[in-house]
This record gives C-alpha cells, structure tokens and sequence, in this order.
C-alpha cells in the first residue's frame, strides 16, 4: 500500500466521522468540507440563473456550472458535449431507456440486463419492454456471484438491441469484466449501459478506454452532494436521440408552430439545473484526483482484504458471493440472527450498516435470503473501525441464537 | 429508553420459541404479509366460531421484532372476539407509533397485558413496520375472508 495515503489527514475532512462508525457508503458517501465549502461559496458568492443573464452574477454562475461539466468530463475522460448532468444514476437509466432504447426496440426485440442490478437499471427497462412488446433477458450469476459468461455469449442474440450493466454490484461488490463485455456486445452491433453508481469512486474510470456508449453515476455516493449525477453518453448516440424532458434551456428556438433543439449536452438539461450541485460535484472530483483514484483503490481493497479474513473467522458468519474481483463492499448473514436486527444492535453501538434487500431483490432471491447486512467501504474507513465492528458481531449472534 | 427495552427477554423468548406457529387446515380467515425491505414476510391464519377468535396461528420468517410482536398477537387474541381484537389493534397501533401515551387509562394499559413488552419500539421509527406486520395482516385476514396480501411499505 501507499505510504503516503495518510487516511487520519482525509478524516479530517470529514467531520461527520466522528459521529459513528460509517460503513454504509455503499448507500451514500460523507462530503468532504472542500464539497460543503463549494456549496456555501457559490450560494453566497456566484448564484443566478445560467446561460441567461449578461450581467456579471449569471456569468459566474454559467462559470461555475460549466466548469464543473469541463472537469468532471477530464475525470472521466469524454468530451463536455457528451456529459449529461441528470439528478443521478436512476435518472440517467431512465433517460437513456426513454429517449434512445424505446424508440429503437419493437415487439420480440430484446433488451439484456444481469440478474445482479439493482432496482433502477431493472425497472426502466420493464418498463420499456411492458410499452414496446420487447423482452427482458437476464445473463445469471453464479454461486461465487460471478456473471455466467458463456450464458451472457449465448444470450447476446440477433434479437438484443441493449445491454445494460452494472459495473460493481452494490450488493456482492463483483467487479464485471465491462470492458470484455462491452467488447463483445458491440462485436454484435449492440450499444451498452454502464451503471457505474459503485465504481466512480472506488476505480479509475476511463470511459473511451472502456468504448462504453453510456456511462452512468451519482454524485453522492461519490463524496459529492445529493440531487446531482452524470450520464456520459457517446456523442453520435445522443445527437439521435429524442429529447427527455422539454421546457427552457433545451431549446434553440421556439414558436408555436415547431421548436428545435438546443446543442448538446443542452438538448438533455430542460429547465434549471442544480447549478451549486454540480460546481461542489466537481468540487468533489478535485479531491478524489487530489489523493488519487489509484491510490483509493489499493487503500480500500487493503480494506476489504482486512475485513474479509477478519469476518470469515467468525463463527456461522457467511458473506455471499466469492468473487474473483471484489471492490470494498461485501454483504454477510450470521447465524439466526437477522439482517436488521444486527443492524439494529450496531447502530446502538454507533456503527452504521445497512440491512435489508439493497434495492436487489432478484439478486436476494438468487442467493435465497430475504436480506443481508452489507458493510461497505469509503477511502476513510480505517482498520480500527472494521475492528469496532468485528467486535461487535459475536455478541449479536448469541443474542439471537435460535 | 435502551436497548433493552426493544429486545425485552419476553420479546426474545417469543422469537426463539414463538407461539402457535404452525398454518391451520381450514382457516375461515387468513392473509399474507409482507415488508419488502425487511424481508419479513407472515401468513395468518384464524378459525373464527360466530364473533369469537376460536383458533390464531401464524407462519413467517423475519427479524426477532416482527416475529414475536406476531407469537405475541396470537397469545393474546385467542377466544377473544372480532371486535376486542380491533379494539386492540387500534390500541396497539397507538403504542408502537408513540400517539397520546398519557391517554391511556390504567384498565386499558392492565389490558394490554405482554403486548406492552412491544412499547420500546416506538423509540426507533425504522421498526414500528417490522411490530406492525402482523396486526396490519391480522386486519386485512377480518376485513376479507379471501386471502389477500398486504404490505407495510
Ligand atoms: C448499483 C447501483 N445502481 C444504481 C443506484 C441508484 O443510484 P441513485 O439512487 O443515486 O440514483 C445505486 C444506489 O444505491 C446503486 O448502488
């Protein structure tokens, strides 16, 4: 690991550790007081409208969010054209199954998906199939809570228009081989999702590298603020594609008899953004490049090593799945004990996990468990606190021993 | 209030050993259950003679809490009737949500018997569904006598 990853100077950022013992970040992220900073500066300092104004405050603002679209496209490596500020992942699903793939699919086509999404790139796509008559395929995992990649081979078919997958599983924390995957579906002509929600802060992600046609995350689970998240879309995808939402700012000109579209990524952005989002998401990628994608990795797969071998040495402790490649993020059951009532006897001891089905109900049903408890892990988490937890745990299972 | 008073040694000894757990061959009434993001999940089963709950069982699987509030109901309701067993449920449901506690006269709370073991849960909002569960289906199982399915989210 990296000597100079020094995580006690990181949790000085973030204050709210001191709180508890957060191993939810799975769910959403702290924010840095770099990310809080951005939000109180441009409030006070820069608000108005964008793109509207010609007075000084509105060109700040229009700087602002701008600029934010200019450095996080340089983090995720596209054009500023090509990224989409949305709401967040689930937004940026939707907008992709709405303005490109229903149009596109007709009865008997075929959109594919994994048995191990989570509900938002799951429920826009049987919506789609439910308008269109298309149906929904799913490529299963196995045991280890790997993708069957000679099913998911077999079930690239002449029929398939879509593919979209999720690049970490929020529940096992299995690292897909997208790039293998993406490879092959396009060998078919076939565009491809990635739902990247899990991975934009725990990997390098290099969306030309990985020729992904669509990308999509959330900026709070990133260390950045809730409301605001990204859809990168290829350009030539986009410029075909039929607007989302309509109102102002998507437009070029507008009379009653016909309107025509603004250019990208305007087309996709109606009405006014959240403008202080997006300035303090940028501001939040500037941190994450400040120490280091590679670095954040290797520090929290050191994390993960730690608490894997510490949670398999507990008695009747089961973490599901056993993937060749896991990010820092694993879900376990424990004896009889359930899944919220472990949460519950944690949280008393001021340590946040989560518990329940983790928006993956199929994936739940797939193991046979009603629910899990999922420990996952942030560049600030420290061995100490998977220590705290470790600790915790024996009791609870004899507590609830049937 | 602390912890103890959620998972109270009543509340736990009805999960390890709940009581009437089992289905029942010809249920006049019965529902299902479920609390998704829970995963609790239970099926309740009555025989009801008349007005009078003759036979309450149930089935289900989920967390200590939805379990015992459920081995609990059934304790207490048996040979009770239909409208004693509403009068509870609303008297329950005033518990677990926390509503008007100083209304409570002293006969009703003397009423209330063990169920009271489940007043701690009205200290963590995110598991008054799981104590829920059970009266919500007890309900839904008298207000119809076909099966049907109910949920707490
Ligand atoms: C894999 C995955 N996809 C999508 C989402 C949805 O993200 P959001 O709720 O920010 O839109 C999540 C969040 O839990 C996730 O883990």
């Amino acid at each position: 690991m990296n000597e100079n990853y020094n995580v006690e100077v990181i949790r000085k950022d973030f204050p709210i550790l001191k709180k508890s013992v957060y191993l939810d970040n799975g769910a959403t992220t702290q924010k840095p007081e770099q990310v809080i900073q951005r939000l109180n500066h441009y409030y006070r300092n820069e608000n108005a409208n964008v793109h509207r104004g010609v007075y000084k405050l509105s060109q700040l603002a229009t700087e602002a969010y701008e600029g934010a679209r200019s450095t996080i496209s340089r983090f995720i490596n596209c054009s500023e054209k090509e990224l989409i500020f949305t709401r967040g992942t689930t937004e940026s699903i939707n907008l992709t199954a709405f303005s490109l793939v229903e149009p596109l699919v007709k009865e008997g086509d075929e959109i594919l998906i994994s048995h191990m999404e989570h509900h938002s790139n799951i429920v826009p796509w049987q919506l789609v199939c439910k308008r269109t008559g298309a149906l929904l395929k799913v490529i299963p995992v196995s045991d280890s809570g790997e993708i069957e990649m000679d099913s998911f081979e077999t079930l690239l078919s002449d029929k398939t228009r879509f593919l979209s997958l999720t690049h970490i599983s929020n529940v096992l924390g299995t690292i897909n081989p997208i790039k293998e995957m993406i490879e092959s579906a396009h060998q078919k002509g076939i565009p491809v999702l990635i739902d990247g929600a899990q991975a934009i802060a725990r990997t390098k992600v290099d969306v030309r590298e990985l020729d992904a046609d669509f990308y999509a995350f959330s900026g709070h689970k990133m260390y950045g603020p809730t409301g605001i998240g990204v859809l990168y879309g290829k350009k030539d995808f986009l410029e075909k594609m039929r607007p989302y939402q309509s109102g102002g700012d998507m437009i070029r000109r507008v009379t009653f008899d016909k309107t025509t579209w603004n250019d990208l990524p305007h087309k996709f952005e109606a009405g006014t953004p959240d403008i202080a989002g997006a300035a303090a998401l940028a501001s939040a990628v500037e941190y994450l490049e400040s120490i280091g994608m590679d670095n954040i990795e290797s520090y929290e797969l050191s994390l993960l090593d730690y608490a894997e071998k510490k949670l398999k040495a507990i008695e009747d402790l089961h973490i599901m799945g056993n993937p060749e490649k896991r990010a820092a993020l694993l879900s376990f059951t424990m004896g009889d004990a359930h899944p919220h009532d472990i949460a519950h006897e944690l949280s008393l001891q001021n340590i946040d996990v989560r518990a329940g089905h983790h928006c993956a109900q199929p994936l739940m049903n797939r193991f046979n468990v009603p629910a899990t408890t999922r420990a996952s892990f942030g560049m600030y988490n420290t061995k100490k606190e998977i220590d705290i937890l470790i600790g915790a745990l024996p009791k609870i299972r004899e507590k609830f021993k049937l | 209030m602390r912890d103890n008073d959620l998972y109270q040694e009543l509340i736990l000894d009805h999960y390890r050993n709940p009581r009437n757990c089992c289905s029942l061959q010809h249920p006049t009434h019965s529902a299902s259950g479920d609390n998704p993001l829970c995963g609790d999940q239970l099926d309740i089963y009555l025989n009801v003679d008349g007005d009078v709950i003759n036979e309450i069982t149930f089935e289900g699987s989920g967390c200590a809490v939805s379990q015992a509030s459920a081995s609990l109901m059934t304790e207490h309701l048996k040979g009770h009737t239909i409208e004693e067993a509403l009068k509870v449920f609303d008297k329950v449901h005033m518990m677990l949500t926390g509503l008007h506690p100083d209304e409570v006269n002293p006969e009703d709370e003397k009423a209330m018997g063990k169920l009271k073991a489940l007043s701690g849960v009205a200290e963590f909002p995110m598991r008054v569904k799981c104590a829920s569960l059970a009266w919500h289906t007890l309900k839904s199982a008298l207000k119809n006598c076909e099966e049907n399915k109910i949920s707490t989210e």
